[in-house]
């Protein structure tokens, strides 16, 4: 067995990951370092690394995800951390129990980090604000979603080595997708070139004047891309009158292998899952030879074992 | 109804009071402020003399070297009474007013019942009676504030009705508002837009743009104001009736007031400190702080500077602060679940005066008129020109002051303010009208 590449010994700047936007580029560069050691005790026999034994960590999901908490729930084991999963179908607000009346219990609990998803934007910023434990922002209504901001990128770069100059296209619900928001960032903080794509109503407003390129024309998007990163598309966007209907969408922006054979080089294929496949994206496509969309997911546990480790590690002697 | 027990604060009744070497802004009269001792007997100026003339006796209070103008009027504020009285009551909400400087406050009918009725507009007017600010209520347009069925306005009218609205919620359907507009008018009932078309708005809890995009955040377009403030001009024009425009926070809608009132339209507004602070725009938020959550929301500096060029040139004509108190609970959630609304009436000299006058966007004699001149005319009520003979009716500031709002200071009974901390130049001192005078010793 050889040796992984050694762990860094450098903090991020900021004590928590609330959202890409509040990390630099070299935190971006720091986690995704780090990850490509973890990715390689991911291969290894044995797979676990214990250097977060004693971290008690809690997953705090006040939204439903099956998917990064699972992912981030391996991660913590992974690490050797103490994991305590609390999970509350709907808002706060609906169950009685407001997040700070939360917020305290965790803190009596004495919790060491607090990983958490949520259906309100800011609401991790809140109780960071408010907790001494580290906070990881696990999804934040369309706010941020820095871990998979982070695996997109980490994905990105094993497959083109670097992340600037790429033409990265995020095709879909831009306006509903903490995704979109915190890959674009994070595209253009190292350097990478974001762009979107998708019907102008699912664009928020004055993106352009953020600095990204707006597509409405899918072939247009990709002619102009080395990778597309597909969002989900909500069946309830059409009855709320976004779109016609699912079936338009697929017709204008569904993303298939006729489209694709177009490109003068093959394209990339990303998509956070899970897919509503035959909507957003083919199953020829989703499972064809460009995707990466399994490699993510195998990903999304490296980078947050990166994630705990560079955030967490030091907490058991304080 | 009001106790002598507030810190910091004298409360006098039917005491003489010496004005001595005041500075007089009074734009009723003077173009310019003047200089002079006032005296005031039995609620009255008894006599205004050149300064330092006037000579005063041991039962006199005195109070020198401070500037002097007709009582501050705010006709958009939110007592929250009856229904909501963890807010903010009557009598609370009455302090806040008489500490920020005015005399007397016009309130919201956004009331749980709605005050929609002449009884319970009577039971707040008698609660009201007994303290040194006085209450004028903007009643309720429509039943209930649901948007169906008009109030009783003629019989509201005999109680001193003059203004009515559903604030807080806009009147959408249009038909309603033409005759909110014409049967009002009989009386003398003026309408007061909250304009906001809700289909627009949606489910939006800051200003739509770079920054809602940034964050993730519904947003509330400016043209969801905009096309309300156009229909209600239109309707205005038509009906030939005159129509008030509240909290006005768009670029867009001061200039479509500014081109209405140049055609002759009986179109009024009013704009808030907080969208008139350069110190708050929608990129504030950044901090998600709930006490930068109101409707209408922070616009962007493009806007605030369209609201200050608005108040320059008189196209909005007073500012008034759509207080809007809520308990510590309602506010301290995650954004989206957070009320819209602020406190106001304590920090709206403060801020008018740092923000307009001393920036040189306003004269003093402008600001008076905003704060008190205009916004009497506009509730009808009658001008209290400070002259020999009339009753007493002024408020007492310090131009040069420089002080910090604190919550322990706060007589609001809520702190939902975003000016906790601020510095300010100018700070109200008191306030005289009749045989009240309330006096701030801090």
């Amino acid at each position: 067995m050889s040796n992984p590449t050694p762990l860094p010994n450098v903090f991020p700047s900021s004590r928590h990951l609330l959202g890409i936007k509040y990390i630099t580029a070299d935190d971006i560069y720091l986690y995704l370092d780090t990850a490509r050691t973890f990715r390689e005790v991911l291969e290894r026999p044995v797979r676990n690394l214990p250097t977060l034994r004693g971290v008690q960590v809690v997953n705090l999901f006040f939204e439903n995800s099956t998917r990064t908490r699972l992912s981030f729930e391996l991660a913590e084991k992974r690490l050797g951390a103490d994991v305590l999963n609390f999970q509350s179908s709907g808002s706060s607000v609906a169950k009685g129990e407001t997040l700070l009346d939360t917020i305290r219990n965790i803190e009596a609990m004495k919790v060491d980090a607090v990983v958490m998803r949520h259906s309100a934007a800011g609401a991790p910023l809140f109780l960071s604000e408010r907790i001494k434990s580290i906070v990881i922002n696990a999804g934040d209504g369309a706010h941020e979603h820095p871990t998979q901001a982070l695996l997109d990128l980490y994905t990105i770069r094993e497959k083109f080595k670097v992340l600037k100059g790429l033409k990265v296209t995020l095709v879909g619900d831009i306006s509903h997708s903490r995704v979109a928001m915190s890959n674009l960032i994070a595209l253009q903080k190292v350097g990478a070139v974001p762009a979107v794509c998708g019907p102008s109503t699912m664009i928020p407003k004055d993106l352009e004047k953020l600095g990204y390129t707006v597509y409405h024309h899918v072939d247009e998007a990709i002619q102009n891309s080395d990778v597309l990163n597909v969002l989900r598309i909500q069946h309830e966007r059409a009855a709320s009158g976004t779109i016609p209907s699912i079936r338009e969408y697929r017709k204008y922006f569904g993303i298939n292998r006729k489209r694709l054979e177009k490109a003068t080089k093959p394209l990339l294929i990303m998509h956070p899952g899970p897919i509503n496949r035959g909507v957003e994206l083919d199953s020829d496509v989703a499972d064809g030879e460009h995707s990466v969309i399994l490699d993510q997911v195998t990903n999304g546990v490296a980078i947050r074992m990166a994630i705990l480790y560079l955030l967490c590690r030091g907490v058991q002697s304080a | 109804m009001l106790k002598n027990d507030l810190p910091n604060w004298e409360i006098f009744r039917n005491k003489d009071v010496l004005l001595k070497n005041v500075k007089i802004i009074d734009p009723y009269q003077f173009e310019k402020e003047i200089n002079a001792d006032i005296l005031i007997q039995n609620g009255k100026y008894e006599k205004i003399a050149s300064p330092n003339t006037l000579s005063f006796n041991p039962a006199m209070k005195v109070v020198e070297n401070i500037s002097i103008s007709p009582g501050w009027f705010d006709l958009h504020v939110h007592l929250r009474e009856p229904g909501f009285e963890h807010k903010e009551t009557i009598e609370t909400g009455l302090n806040a007013a008489m500490a920020g400087g005015f005399t007397g406050v016009a309130c919201m009918p956004n009331t749980n019942p709605a005050l929609d009725n002449a009884a319970v507009i009577q039971s707040l007017l008698e609660k009201a009676s007994g303290h040194p600010v006085f209450l004028s209520i903007v009643a309720a347009a429509t039943k209930n504030r649901a948007g169906k069925e008009l109030t009783e306005l003629a019989e509201l009218a005999e109680l001193g009705i003059r203004a009515v609205s559903d604030d807080g919620s806009p009147v959408v359907d249009s038909g309603l508002v033409r005759k909110i507009m014409e049967y009002g008018s009989m009386f003398g009932i003026t309408f007061f837009s909250h304009a906001e078309d809700p289909n627009l708005s949606g489910r939006g809890v800051m200003n739509e743009g770079i920054w809602s995009t940034t964050l993730g955040l519904n947003g509330i377009p400016t043209i969801a104001e905009d096309v309300m403030v156009s229909r209600d001009i239109l309707i205005a024009e038509y009906t030939k009736c005159p129509v008030h425009i509240c909290h006005v926070s768009s670029a867009k809608s001061v200039e479509l007031i500014r081109e209405a009132k140049s055609r002759g339209i009986q179109v009024t507004c009013e704009a808030t400190p907080h969208h008139f602070s350069k110190s708050l725009t929608d990129s504030s938020l950044v901090t998600f702080s709930t006490n930068l959550k109101m409707n209408p929301p922070l616009r962007s500096m493009f806007d605030v500077e369209a609201i200050q060029k608005g108040l320059q040139d008189s196209t909005i004509d007073c500012i008034a602060t759509d207080h809007a108190p809520h308990s510590i609970e309602e506010k301290e959630v995650e954004f989206d679940y957070a009320a819209f609304g602020i406190t106001g009436l304590e920090t709206c000299f403060g801020v008018a005066y740092s923000e307009l006058v001393h920036k040189g966007v306003l004269t003093i004699q402008q600001l008076i008129e905003k704060l008190s001149i205009n916004p009497r005319k506009i509730m009808k009520l009658p001008p209290i020109p400070i002259k020999e003979g009339n009753i007493a009716n002024i408020t007492l500031f310090d131009e040069k002051k420089v002080w910090r709002f604190e919550k322990n200071q706060t007589l609001s009974k809520s702190i939902n303010s975003p000016f906790y901390g601020k510095e300010f130049i100018g700070k109200p001192l008191g306030i005289l009208r009749e045989h009240f005078f309330c006096y701030c010793n801090n």
